[in-house]
C-alpha cells in the first residue's frame, strides 16, 4: 500500500548535501513494483542524482503517463508535485506546465509502451519543441502493467515469455530522438548506476529536451532466455560509447582526465559534462555521424550506451516563443489585463 | 413587361449575395453590411460557406431589421447572383416582388426568367476587365463593384463607404483607391441604368449607437485576454480556429513588450486535440489560466483527459464552437449538437459545468466567467458556442470592462498558509461546499501531492478502498451542487400564461424572441426562459414546475437539451415538447412560430 509512508528516521550520521538535506529527503512512497524490477533501480538513480545536485525537492515537477514505469514518480521526491497523466500523454502535460512555469526542473518518466506506441506522437512533438525537461523511458520491451504484451521497442526475434516471437522491427527511441532533433540523447541500463546517475544529472541541467532511454528489465514478463531486454542479454550486449561525468560548477575537475582524451561541454548554469571516449571514432556532437555509428553497431547486435549526442545551443520552446523570463503563472493582474482604457481602441475595428 | 410594383420597404428586408468561394467576396460583403450598420440600421449577417478553399458556392445574407430582430427571416428580397452555377436556385429563392442583380457580361439562359422579380443585369466582369489589371484584381473588384451598385440602389451614403475603405486600408492607400474606383464604377452604372433608389432601401436611423458588429470567436478571445489567460493550446478546426487567431492578435498588441518583443503569453499549436487539452491541464496545474478552443471532433478526442480533469480536479476552459455532426459532419454549418457531449464528457461518472452564450456579448462575458468558475470549482468548464455565434458578425452592445474586477483564483494555498499547517490533504472537504484546497507546484514542499486519475482518497493518496473512493466521488457530487449556485442563472422574459411556455438555449435566442413577438401579436403570450448554464439552477426547476407545457427549442435532432432537463431536474418528460431545427443553417423564427402555432392549435393547452 503506497500510502503507508515509511517513517523517516534520520540518523545523525547521514550525509547531508548543500541544502542540509539527506538522501532520505529525496525518497518517495514505498515502491509497489515487483522485486527486482529494473524501474526501481532508476528510481534510486533519480534520488541519488537529485540529492547530489542539491536540488530543492519542491522545485521539481514530476510527470508521467501510465504503466509500471509511470507509477514510479510516486516513489521518489515526495516533496515534489507530481502529475500522473493518462496513458501516453505526459509530454502534453509537461508542455503546458513548462509553458506556465519553466523555472522548475521537469522529470518525465515513461515506458516504452507509453512513449513508443500510444504516446509516440506526443513524444516526438515534445522533442520537436525542444521542451526543457528530462525525459526518461524505462524500456523493458513489454507492457508490464497489462501483463507482458510486446511493446514497440521489442527487437526482431525476441521471444515472449509464452514463446511467441516478435517479427516487427522496433522503434528505437535513441535513433528517433536523433532524427527528430532532440538536443540531448542518451542510453543507459538500470543496472549501471555509475553510468546512469551522471546522465540524469546532466539531463536535468541540460537546457532543452534530454532523453535517456534506460534499458530496464521486467523481471516478471521479459527477463527470460531469448529475450533481448533481459538482465543477462543487456550485460552482454550494451556497451558504453563514451563515459560522461557531470561536474558541478563548484567542483574541481578531477585530475584523472588525460589531456585531450576528455571533451568538455559547458552547460547553461556553469556546470560541465566531461566526455571520455571509449570508442575512439565516436563524435557525440555530430548528429549525423552519431546516428550512423549507432545504427551500424545495432546492425551488429551491439547497443551503444552513454551520452550519445548533446547540443547545448538549441533554442527551447520559450526561446522560440520569446516568452518573458518571469513565469507566466506568476504574472500580476496588471501585466495580463489591458483594463477598460484599452477597450475603445480594441472596439474601434468593430464599429 | 409589367412587374408587380414592390411596396416601399425601408430598413426591413434581406439581401443575399451568391458567390463562388475564394474570390474575395467576403470582404466586399462585410463592407456592405458595415455601411448599413453605420447608417444606424440594425443588421444581421450570416455567412453560408462551404468546407472548401476555392471554387464552391458560398452565400452571404444580410438582414436589415429596423425592429432589431437578430435571427434569419427566411425571405430573400434582393439577390446578387454572382455564381452562374447556382443562378437557377438563387433566382427561385427570391420572394415575389423582389430584385435580382446579375453579371450580364455573359447572356443568361432564357429559361431562367421570373415575371414577379425585377431582374437587373450589369456587365460587371466587362467593366472590371476594362478598368483593372491582373486576373486576381479583376475578380476581387467585381465584388466591390456590385457593392457600389447596391449603394446607389439602396441609397446608402457614399461617404460612409469611403470612410470604411480608408479605415480598412489605412496602411495601403493604393488598395483603398482601387476599391473606391470599383465602388464608383458600380455606383455610376446603377445610377445611369436603373431606377435608383429601389422601393426597398436604407434610410438613416439611430439604432446602432452604442453597438458593435463582432463575431463570437473574437469576443471570446477578448474575454480570454481580459480574464488573464496566459497559455492557449489548440489544434486548428473549423469553426473555432478564428478564436485562437484573434487571441494571438490581441496578445501581440496587449501582451507583448514593445521594446524587447517579449511575450506575456504562450500559444502552442498542439499536435492534436489530445495534446491540446493535456497542455491546458498542465498549465492550469501550474496555476496559469489556460484554455483551448475546439469543436465537436476535438472534444471527442479530448474526452479521456477531460474526465481526468474532473476526477483529479484540475481547472481547464474549453471553448466548443459547435458545428454539424455526427463525425466530420458539415464543418461549416451550425448546430447545438454537443450539449450532452459537453455535459457528460468522458467515461465514468463525470459532469461538467457548461456555459451557453447566446451571442458574442455573452461569449465575452462567459469567457471571463469560465476561468473564474474553472479555478473556483477546480474542474474543466465548457463554453458551448456555435458556428453561427462564433463566425458571424453580430450586432451587440459595446463590450465593457469593469476595472474593479479581479480574477477569482479559487482555493489555492500559498506559501505562508502552508508554512503554518502541519499537513496538507488535497481532497479534503474543509469547508463543506465540496471544493477542496489546492496547491501549486514549486511553492512549498508541504504542498506537494501526486495528481492522479487513478483512485485516490481525501488525503490525495492512491487507493483501491471502496469507502475512500466513494468519499471522494460523493464530495464531487456536492461540488457539482455548489456549481449550480455559481454558474450564470437563466434569463426569463414575460409573465405569460401558465399552460405553456418556451425554454431555449444559446443562439436560438433571436429566433425565439422574434417568434414570441409574432405570436404575441396573434394574442398568444408565452413566457420564455433561456438557460445559460449547466448545472441548472433552482430557477430552472421552478420555471418547469410553473408551466403545464414547455416548448424546448434547440438546434439538434435528438432534443439534447430536453434530455438533459429530464435527466437533471424533476420535470415530467411529457411536459417538454421538442421544437427542433437541425439542417445546419441558423434557426429562424418561422420554425419556432410554426411548431408552436400547430401545437397550440391541436394541443389541450390551446
Ligand atoms: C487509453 C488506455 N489504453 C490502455 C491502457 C492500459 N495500459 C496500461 S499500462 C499499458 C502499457 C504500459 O506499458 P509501458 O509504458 O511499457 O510501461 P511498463 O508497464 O512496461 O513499465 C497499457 C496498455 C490504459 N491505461 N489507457
Ligand atoms: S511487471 Fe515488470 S515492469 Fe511491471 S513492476 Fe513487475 S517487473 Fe516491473
Ligand atoms: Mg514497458
Amino acid at each position: 500500500m503506497s500510502y503507508m509512508r515509511k517513517p523517516k528516521i534520520v540518523h545523525p550520521g547521514l550525509k547531508k548535501n548543500a541544502l542540509g538535506l539527506t538522501r532520505r529527503d529525496y525518497e518517495g512512497a514505498m515502491s509497489t513494483l515487483c522485486a527486482g524490477c529494473g524501474h526501481d533501480s532508476i528510481t534510486a538513480g533519480i534520488i541519488q542524482a537529485c540529492f547530489e545536485l542539491s536540488v530543492e525537492p519542491h522545485r521539481v515537477a514530476k510527470v508521467s503517463g501510465i504503466g509500471c514505469s509511470s507509477k514510479t514518480p510516486a516513489y521518489f521526491l515526495s516533496a515534489s508535485h507530481g502529475f500522473n497523466a493518462v496513458h501516453g500523454r505526459m509530454p502534453a502535460v509537461a508542455t503546458g506546465a513548462n509553458a506556465a512555469n519553466p523555472d522548475l526542473y521537469y522529470i518525465g518518466v515513461s515506458g516504452d509502451g507509453d512513449s513508443l506506441s500510444i504516446g509516440l506522437g506526443q513524444f516526438c512533438h515534445a522533442m520537436r519543441r525542444n521542451l526543457d525537461m528530462l525525459y526518461i523511458i524505462e524500456n523493458n520491451g513489454v507492457y508490464g502493467l497489462t501483463k507482458g504484451q510486446f511493446s514497440a521497442s521489442a527487437d526482431v526475434g525476441t521471444k515472449a515469455k509464452k514463446g511467441e516471437t516478435n517479427e516487427q522491427p522496433p522503434i528505437d527511441p535513441v535513433l528517433t530522438a536523433l532524427a527528430l532533433g532532440s538536443t540531448f540523447v542518451a542510453r543507459s541500463f538500470s543496472g549501471d548506476k555509475e553510468q546512469l546517475v551522471p546522465l540524469i544529472k546532466a539531463g536535468l541541467k541540460h537546457k532543452g529536451f534530454a532523453l535517456i532511454d534506460v534499458l530496464s528489465p521486467c523481471v516478471t514478463f521479459n527477463d527470460h532466455e531469448d529475450s533481448t531486454k533481459s538482465y543477462a542479454f543487456t550485460r552482454q550486449h550494451y556497451h558504453p560509447a563514451l563515459e560522461a561525468d557531470f561536474v558541478q560548477p563548484a567542483d574541481e575537475i578531477m585530475a584523472d582526465y588525460d589531456a585531450g582524451a576528455a571533451i568538455e561541454i559547458d552547460l547553461h548554469d556553469g556546470s560541465r559534462i566531461m566526455l571520455r571516449k571509449t570508442a575512439p571514432d565516436y563524435d557525440a556532437q555530430n548528429r549525423g555521424l552519431a546516428f550512423a555509428y549507432i545504427k551500424d553497431k545495432l546492425r551488429l547486435g551491439e547497443y551503444l550506451t552513454g551520452l550519445l549526442f548533446v547540443d547545448e545551443d538549441g533554442r527551447d520552446m520559450h526561446a522560440v516563443n520569446q516568452t518573458v523570463s518571469q513565469p507566466l503563472n506568476s504574472l500580476d493582474w496588471d501585466a495580463v489585463c489591458p483594463g477598460s482604457s484599452a477597450m475603445p481602441g480594441i472596439l474601434s475595428r468593430y464599429s | 413587361m409589367s412587374k408587380p410594383q414592390a411596396a416601399e420597404r425601408i430598413n426591413d428586408f434581406v439581401i443575399k449575395l451568391a458567390n463562388v468561394n475564394g474570390t474575395g467576396s467576403a470582404s466586399a460583403n462585410s463592407l456592405l453590411m458595415k455601411s448599413i450598420f453605420r447608417m444606424g440600421v440594425p443588421v444581421v449577417g450570416k455567412n453560408f460557406f462551404p468546407s472548401n478553399i476555392q471554387g464552391l458556392p458560398t452565400w452571404y445574407e444580410i438582414r436589415l431589421s429596423r425592429d432589431g430582430h437578430i435571427s434569419r427571416s427566411g425571405d430573400v428580397d434582393i439577390m446578387v447572383a454572382m455564381n452562374a452555377e447556382t443562378y437557377g436556385r438563387d433566382l427561385a429563392e427570391v420572394s415575389p416582388g423582389g430584385v435580382l442583380i446579375y453579371d450580364s457580361t455573359w447572356p443568361r439562359s432564357q429559361e431562367l426568367i421570373r415575371e414577379d422579380v425585377t431582374i437587373l443585369g450589369m456587365p460587371l466582369a466587362k467593366m472590371c476587365n476594362e478598368n483593372f489589371d491582373g486576373v486576381r484584381g479583376r475578380i476581387l473588384m467585381k465584388n466591390v463593384a456590385y457593392v457600389g451598385a447596391l449603394v446607389a440602389l439602396l441609397n446608402i451614403e457614399l461617404d460612409i463607404i469611403k470612410d470604411l475603405l480608408s479605415e480598412t486600408f489605412s496602411s495601403k492607400p493604393r488598395l483603398a483607391e482601387a476599391n473606391m474606383k470599383a465602388i464608383q464604377l458600380g455606383y455610376d452604372y446603377a445610377l445611369e441604368h436603373f431606377q435608383c433608389p429601389l422601393p426597398l432601401r436604407v434610410s438613416r436611423m439611430d439604432k446602432t449607437a452604442g453597438h458593435i458588429m463582432i463575431d463570437g470567436n473574437s469576443a471570446a478571445a477578448l474575454g480570454c485576454l481580459y480574464a488573464g489567460a496566459t497559455v492557449g493550446a489548440w489544434y486548428p478546426i473549423t469553426p473555432s480556429t478564428s478564436l485562437m487567431d484573434a487571441f494571438r492578435t490581441f496578445c501581440d498588441q496587449y501582451r507583448t513588450d514593445e521594446e524587447t518583443g517579449e511575450r506575456r503569453f504562450c500559444v502552442v499549436q498542439a499536435e492534436d486535440e489530445l495534446a491540446a487539452i493535456g497542455m491546458v491541464l498542465g498549465a492550469n496545474w501550474m496555476g496559469a489560466r489556460a484554455f483551448t478552443p475546439t469543436s465537436g471532433p476535438g472534444v471527442s478526442l479530448m474526452s479521456e483527459f477531460i474526465g481526468y480533469g474532473y476526477y483529479a480536479e484540475v481547472p481547464a476552459v474549453i471553448f466548443d464552437v459547435q458545428r454539424v455532426g455526427p463525425s466530420t459532419g458539415m464543418p461549416t454549418r451550425t448546430q447545438q449538437c454537443d450539449i450532452l457531449l459537453a455535459a457528460y464528457c468522458s467515461h465514468g461518472d463525470t459532469r461538467h459545468p457548461v456555459l451557453f452564450p447566446a451571442d458574442p456579448h455573452e461569449c465575452f462575458e462567459m469567457a471571463v466567467k469560465a476561468f473564474d468558475l474553472a479555478e473556483r470549482l477546480q474542474t474543466p468548464v465548457f463554453v458551448l458556442s456555435d458556428l453561427d455565434i462564433g463566425m458571424n458578425d453580430w450586432m451587440c452592445p459595446k463590450l465593457e470592462w469593469d476595472d474593479a474586477y479581479r480574477w477569482d483564483r479559487g482555493k489555492v494555498l500559498g506559501r505562508e498558509e502552508l508554512e503554518k499547517m502541519d499537513h496538507f490533504w488535497r481532497y479534503h472537504d474543509a469547508d463543506g461546499d465540496g471544493i477542496p484546497y489546492r496547491t501549486l507546484p514549486g511553492v512549498h514542499p508541504r504542498g506537494a501531492y501526486f495528481t492522479r486519475g487513478s483512485g485516490h482518497n481525501a488525503r490525495g493518496a492512491y487507493t483501491e478502498d471502496s469507502d475512500e473512493y466513494r468519499e471522494v466521488m460523493d464530495r464531487l457530487t456536492r461540488k457539482f451542487a455548489t456549481a449550480a449556485e455559481l454558474v450564470p442563472g437563466p434569463v426569463t422574459i414575460g409573465n405569460g400564461r401558465s399552460d405553456a411556455a418556451v425554454l431555449s438555449v444559446g443562439s436560438c435566442d433571436g429566433a425565439v424572441r422574434e417568434a414570441l413577438s409574432i405570436l404575441s401579436a396573434e394574442g398568444v403570450n408565452l413566457s420564455y426562459m433561456r438557460v445559460r448554464a449547466f448545472p441548472f439552477s433552482a430557477e430552472v426547476q421552478a420555471f418547469l414546475d410553473r408551466h403545464e407545457r414547455v416548448f424546448v427549442v434547440e438546434q439538434n435532432r435528438d432534443a439534447q437539451l430536453r434530455t438533459l432537463l429530464i435527466a437533471e431536474t424533476r420535470v415530467d418528460p411529457g411536459k417538454l415538447v421538442p421544437v427542433l431545427h437541425y439542417d445546419g443553417l441558423p434557426i429562424g423564427s418561422d420554425c419556432v412560430v410554426g411548431a408552436i402555432r400547430e401545437a397550440m392549435a391541436t394541443g389541450a393547452a390551446a
